[in-house]
């Protein structure tokens, strides 16, 4: 259980590399000649062909492509692009069309604290001792794993009318206050929310248990001695050692709210005000061959995921992440 | 008192969490094994009459099921094959070597794990067109192969722990570069490899937007597309959509509960990096 907490997020692994680097490349000669010292120089270069080759071709090069497809009015199949400035960009900020999927995405952004909280009570339980510890853990992480189209079939199912929800309801007594959870606009969102919660709080509770395991079991022994309860032990000893995993999740939500599209993809197909951000950028390029257009809104979500990458390698520093 | 409460408390809350887990997935196991008749008279917690498989066959012979199985085996075989070969080497290049430009190398590649795939798909498509791979198998394994840098850095971390003095000892006895990455490097490394194998094994058969994009022809529906396509002809028909979903889940349901402990650690690691 140590692995998930020695790297995360590629900001990490980049400073562990340089400083790898720095202690390669600067001590004695004879470690150089060790390393390098020998055979034909080009070796090196005939390993990384193909691998640099792809990483040109299918990230570096489109991703190029990309920014000077965002200032044009290019459909995707005319031999000649317009240059047409900001214009996409000034779209994607004012037409309430476009600017419409940022607000779809605050509903899975508040929903990830949701997640979280669930993740948190529910790795802080199982890290205490209890029966079924196993079978608890495996349940609550299954979700994660499952496909992503079964769960927005098994979630159709489940939200559609005299479906699972509905059937529930009637049971409990509640069967007057159903609704068409997917059909109503007011609605919609909270239940592609819900499922989207459903999905990834597995995920969250075994990185935050992974945490909580790390914690010497001495502390909670000399916590019980001096009179700690379970809430004092989680307060001061749980808490304060997961907070930068906790940090790292709360910045992942970010991206996270943004890119979402299976989901809502295959239960609304993005009506009834579901459309997400890669929803409306996948539809805005393949289906209205807008592709300048879906350019555009590309650069700004992209743009977005590295100016949160970069506020969470200022706000959490990596050395805090690895002790946890 | 308070004890007992406590722990009252605490099982109770797990187990309303393993009914939320587990109720969803339950009910649609249910109605698979429902006749027609049946799903339409029946409440979704009614038990099923028969054992009654019909709508499996169904699934897998009119909703190409047995397709989308075959093709995304061949694509995970070929994918998984080709993004060992090509981390491992990478990962040697750049583990073993002191070399001029390695440090962009090395930028280069952790820039690009920031860039989020969804979003590059709009001008990753007219590359895939331009080497007129679309609608193809090999658009789906290259774009498998091509961005997968987490790979890159799991066998990175992992070759650190391989001590030098190995390849000094295969240098004595005369080996080159290309050897001793096959013969010493590479086993050494199957702890690392069997990480890969089960993050990108679940990754692909799971992954949905990229087949669903570059594969739109019938044929060539892997798992995902195959299902989702159940949409359409099968819209009304939940009992043979739920044969399809259980179909799909079982793979994933043995392979967790053989692999748990590895799935865990695989997961994890992969998806903080």
């Amino acid at each position: 259980m140590a692995t998930h907490t020695d790297g995360s997020a590629p900001a990490r692994v980049a400073k562990k590399l340089r400083k790898n680097d720095i202690q390669h490349n600067d001590p004695s000669p004879r470690r150089r000649r060790r390393s390098s010292g020998w055979g034909w120089v080009g070796t090196p270069y005939l390993f990384l062909l193909v691998p640099v080759i792809l990483l040109l071709g299918l990230t570096y090069y489109p991703v190029a492509n990309m920014f000077w497809y965002s200032v044009t009015d290019w459909d995707g199949l005319a031999k000649t692009k317009d240059f047409v400035g900001f214009d996409n960009f000034v779209t994607v900020f004012t037409s309430p069309e476009y600017f419409a999927v940022f607000k779809v995405s605050l509903y899975y952004f508040f929903a990830s604290f949701l997640q979280m909280g669930i993740a948190l009570y529910f790795a802080t339980v199982l890290s205490f001792n209890t029966r079924f510890r196993n079978f608890f853990k495996g349940v609550l992480f299954f979700p994660y794993l499952i496909n992503g189209v079964a769960i927005g079939f098994i979630f159709l199912y489940f939200f559609r009318p005299d479906g699972t929800l509905d059937a529930l309801m009637g049971i409990l007594g509640l069967g007057d206050h159903t609704q068409h959870w997917l059909g109503e606009r007011s609605i919609a969102n909270y239940s592609l929310a819900a499922t989207s919660v459903w999905r990834y709080t597995g995920l969250n509770f075994v990185l935050f248990l992974g945490a909580i395991q790390s914690i010497p079991g001495e502390i909670y022994e000399a916590a019980e001695i001096d009179g700690a309860n379970k809430w004092h032990q989680f307060r001061y000893i749980i808490a304060p050692s997961i907070r930068p995993i906790i940090g790292l999740s709360f910045i992942l939500a970010i991206s996270g709210s943004l890119s979402v599209f299976e989901i809502p993809y295959v239960m609304t197909g993005g009506a009834n005000g579901t459309e997400t951000f890669v929803i409306k950028t996948v539809d805005t390029a393949f289906k209205f061959n807008k592709v300048g257009q879906a350019s555009a809104m590309a650069v700004v979500l992209l743009a977005i995921v590295l100016v949160v990458t970069w506020m969470q390698k200022r706000l959490i520093p990596d050395e805090k992440v690895n002790q946890s | 008192m308070k004890y007992v409460l406590a722990n009252t408390v605490k099982y109770f809350s797990l187990i309303v969490a393993c009914l939320v887990t587990l109720l969803p997935i339950g009910v649609v196991f249910m109605a698979a094994f429902k006749t027609k008749q049946e799903f339409r008279d029946t409440g979704p917690f009614d038990l099923p009459q028969t054992f009654n498989l019909d709508n499996f066959v169904i699934a897998f012979t009119k909703g190409n099921m047995v397709q989308g199985f075959m093709n995304t085996v061949i694509i995970l075989a070929v994918a998984i094959t080709g993004t060992i070969i090509i981390g491992t080497m990478a990962a040697y290049a750049i583990d073993r070597f002191r070399f001029r430009g390695r440090t962009l190398v090395l930028a280069g590649f952790l820039l690009a794990t920031l860039v989020p795939a969804v979003t590059t798909q709009v001008a990753t498509f007219q590359v895939i067109n331009a080497l007129d791979l679309y609608n193809t198998r090999a658009a789906v394994m290259l774009l498998f192969m091509g961005t997968d840098i987490v790979s890159i850095y799991i066998f990175v971390q992992f070759m650190r722990s391989i001590d030098r003095s190995l390849d000094e000892a295969a240098v004595l006895d005369g080996a080159n570069h290309m050897t001793i990455y096959a013969r010493i490097i590479f086993p050494l490394l199957k702890p690392a490899i069997a990480t890969v194998v089960i993050i990108k094994g679940i990754a692909i058969y799971n992954e949905f937007y990229i087949p669903f994009l570059y594969m739109p022809s019938r044929d060539l529906g892997v798992i995902s597309t195959s299902l989702f396509r159940f949409k359409g002809p099968f819209g009304a028909q939940w009992e043979v959509i739920s044969a399809g979903v259980i179909i799909v889940l079982i793979p994933t349901l043995l392979l967790f509960l053989f692999l748990q402990r590895y799935i865990y650690n695989g997961l994890t690691s992969g998806a903080t990096k």
